[in-house]
């Protein structure tokens, strides 16, 4: 059988006397996926955290070798479903690398907007699904209410609310609705109004403070260890937005500013994303109302074929860099594609915080962390 | 006006000019006792309505509203689910002690209701010790509490029970405070006299800011002992570590679940007696006309417009804010409510000798 087995009984032993293990998950009612903590307790204090992966593993990366370069993106949606529309646009910026396609300037600024208001929602949802996890249950509605305007802004250009497969290689797949522009403006105002309305309701809050300041801390040299990139790594200092280091498409032309906070605890990660939150509307803001005219997909071929040899590409997803490495051995389907998730790296470091907090700090670092499980496991 | 005074006068008289005194006694105690029973489920099925419609409003959405005109009937159909499932006893576990301690907390939370003063006339026990007698009682529900976690056969369920009893037992310790403090006011512990000394006003009014404070501090602490959000970890640690009530289904834990309602209107209850006159309507001082217009609204309606006053209150806490760990919530009570309160207590003193209250 399994030599997994072995590992499991082994590591989940206690050491010593009045350590007791118990298991969170892997369905919990926070709402992080299907993850499972085998956690060691000595009375109330954590011992040592390790979480259990591969129950929503489905092959994604095995499965796309039997797939075409167009074909592949839309599996790519389903891994980090909150933000669908970066991670199409990643496995599209890789391709394109490849073939040496040349995207018209219309369809790079509709890229970028489309990113940034999915960077917008997938904050929200995290913002809600935190303090949610903490215990107060009415922002988690508050947050649904802003996601629910972004979602049908991208119901109406892309089709779908969730997995939206538009960002195709050469550009994005359909013209966008004539609304568009009109919404986004609306939802810039509506956003600016509610989101110092949530800053005072939870930010503001001396009972989330606590709960969150030097609870989790990872300093900066640990947060490079582990490989942590994102608001994760921000939160500890490190400089790490792929958007201002490894500029791809218009970034370099637009003026925002990357988030770093030094508090090294969760409060400081809370912080980085609520500030990301208002520098992505600063964004969208500047692209609004200067869409280029032109087509919204380059001319290329039906059936695409990378030569020979291996690319990498790496866009910023709202949890981290999303790498896409593809082995090609000139034929129409890859010959490998690895993909590098932000989430993985991220929760390899949630052993080194928890150890020596109490039980409810745990659920506090995991919300911070912003795992999305179908993007750990693929 | 209208007085229930008139109603349980007149039945206690015919009562007693027909029977033997000891059967109308009897008859008494059958009528006190379904009425109290009465209002228990009543409560209950209430509190648990407006608990759900008030969570919605506040998150913008609409709550029950399907089952009977504006969804009333949804608690009832809740409760019927409950006594049809199966009451499983798990295997292992202290079978006595299993099935004794959803009694216990359910009898506790009767038993307090025994002094309070529903409307003029209208109390079951004007006991002279009432205010010692509803503290002294509160405590009995956490042995039901520990009964419960410990017979449970369940760790979890045990670590749940002992966090949840040394929270009831420390925030008891500030609510008594806080009591004390109207006491020294009052300087009685009977209900009734306590309420018609607030006869020219309520003594959150006329005991101004140290009244202030041990309002605040009882609001706090009442909020702690009745295990509510934002202090509910030993419900919400669901997460982690099971709650003391896990074990239980069916009937047994519709007792628990309309225990913790239950004991919510109750601390209101005492609340509203200390603190906010209880039956007695808003008077000021000696403006006789206005006293007397104010007394047309009967005392009942005073005073259950009161308690669900707070009742809104504390339901409102709990959906606005977040949960305390339970180091953090230890901390609150010990080195801020308690010291705090002490020296309340002092002023309080202070203010009783000087006369510099109302």
């Amino acid at each position: 059988m399994y030599k997994e087995t072995e590992i499991i009984t082994e590591q989940g032993t206690p050491n010593d006397e009045g350590d007791m293990v118990i298991n969170i998950g892997p369905q919990h009612p926070s709402t992080h996926g299907v993850l499972q903590l085998v956690v060691t307790l000595n009375g109330e204090t954590i011992k040592k955290v390790e979480p259990h992966l591969g129950y929503i593993h489905r092959s994604i990366e095995k499965m796309c070798e039997s797939l075409s370069y167009r074909q592949f993106i839309y599996v790519t949606s389903r891994m980090d479903y909150l933000s669908s529309h970066i991670n199409n646009h990643g496995c599209a910026l890789c391709v394109e690398k490849g073939m040496q396609i040349e995207v018209p300037p219309r369809a790079k600024v509709i890229r970028l907007l489309m990113d940034e208001l999915t960077r917008i929602a997938s904050h929200e949802l995290w913002w809600g699904a935190m303090a949610m996890d903490l215990g107060a249950f009415t922002p988690f509605f508050l947050a649904f209410r802003e996601r629910e305007t972004i979602t049908d802004i991208m119901e109406d250009t892309c089709g779908a609310r969730l997995t939206m497969n538009y960002i195709v290689p050469g550009g994005v797949m359909a013209e966008l609705h004539p609304d568009f522009q009109k919404r986004v403006k609306a939802f810039i105002k509506l956003f600016r109004e509610k989101a110092d309305q949530y800053n005072e309701l939870v930010t503001g809050n001396i009972i989330f403070q606590n709960r969150m300041k030097k609870v989790g801390v990872l300093s900066k040299e640990d947060a490079i260890s582990y490989g942590c990139t994102g608001p994760t790594a921000r939160g500890s200092g490190v400089r790490c937005d792929i958007r201002k280091l490894y500029p791809y498409e218009v970034y370099d032309q637009l003026k925002f500013e990357e988030i770093i906070e030094t508090g090294c605890d969760s409060f400081a990660r809370y912080l980085v994303r609520v500030k990301e939150m208002y520098q992505s509307i600063s964004i969208i803001e500047q692209l609004i109302d200067n869409i280029p005219e032109g087509d919204f997909q380059a001319k290329t071929k039906a059936v695409l074929k990378l030569p020979k040899g291996e690319f990498y590409t790496r866009v910023e997803t709202a949890r981290g860099e999303f790498g896409v490495y593809i082995i090609s051995e000139g034929a129409t389907t890859p010959y490998r594609i690895k993909f590098r998730s932000p989430g993985f790296s991220n929760l390899s470091a949630l052993d080194h915080m928890a150890r020596g907090s109490k039980i409810g700090d745990l659920v506090a670092m995991m919300g911070t962390l912003d795992l999305v499980i179908p993007d750990i496991d693929r | 006006m209208f007085s229930l005074e008139n109603i349980t006068n007149t039945i206690y008289i015919w009562l007693n000019s027909t029977f033997h005194p000891t059967l109308a006694l009897t008859f008494e105690f059958v009528i006190v006792g379904t009425l109290a029973i009465g209002l228990f489920a009543i409560l209950g099925l209430g509190l648990v309505y407006m608990e759900r419609k008030v969570a919605a409003v506040m998150q913008i959405r609409l709550g029950p509203n399907r089952v009977g005109p504006k969804g009333i009937f949804q608690t009832t159909a809740d409760t019927l689910k409950l006594v049809m499932k199966e009451g499983l006893t798990p295997e292992g576990s202290d079978k006595f002690l299993f099935n004794l301690a959803p009694f216990i907390v359910m009898i506790a939370a009767m038993l307090i209701l025994a002094p309070i003063a529903f409307a003029k006339g209208f109390q079951m026990w004007d006991i002279n010790i009432g205010v010692l007698y509803v503290s002294a009682v509160s405590s009995i529900s956490v042995i039901g509490i520990l009964m419960a976690g410990w017979a449970s056969n369940n760790k979890y369920s045990l670590l749940g029970a002992m966090r949840s009893g040394a929270q009831i037992v420390s925030y008891e310790l500030s609510a008594g405070l806080s009591i004390i403090s109207i006491i020294v006011l009052t300087g009685s512990l009977q209900f009734s006299e306590i309420i018609a000394s607030q006869q020219n006003g309520w003594w959150i009014f006329k005991g101004h800011i140290p009244v202030i404070i041990s309002f605040v501090i009882f609001i706090i602490a009442a909020t702690a002992e009745t295990n509510r959000a934002p202090f509910d970890l030993a419900e919400a640690e669901s997460e982690l570590t099971a709650g003391f009530h896990t074990e239980y289904s069916g009937m047994k834990f519709a007792l628990f679940f309309l225990a913790e309602y239950i004991n919510i209107f109750i601390v209101c209850a005492i609340g509203a007696t200390l603190f906010l006159g209880g039956w007695m309507p808003f008077h000021i001082g000696n403006w006789t006309s206005f006293n007397h217009i104010m007394d047309f609204i009967p005392s009942s309606i005073w005073f259950f417009g009161k308690i669900f006053a707070l009742i809104f209150l504390i339901m409102w806490f709990r959906w606005t804010f977040p949960r305390l760990r339970v180091d953090q919530l230890l901390n609150l009570e010990w080195k801020y409510l308690l010291p705090i309160g002490m020296f309340n207590l002092l002023l309080m003193t202070l203010m009783a000798i000087m006369g510099w209250h109302f």
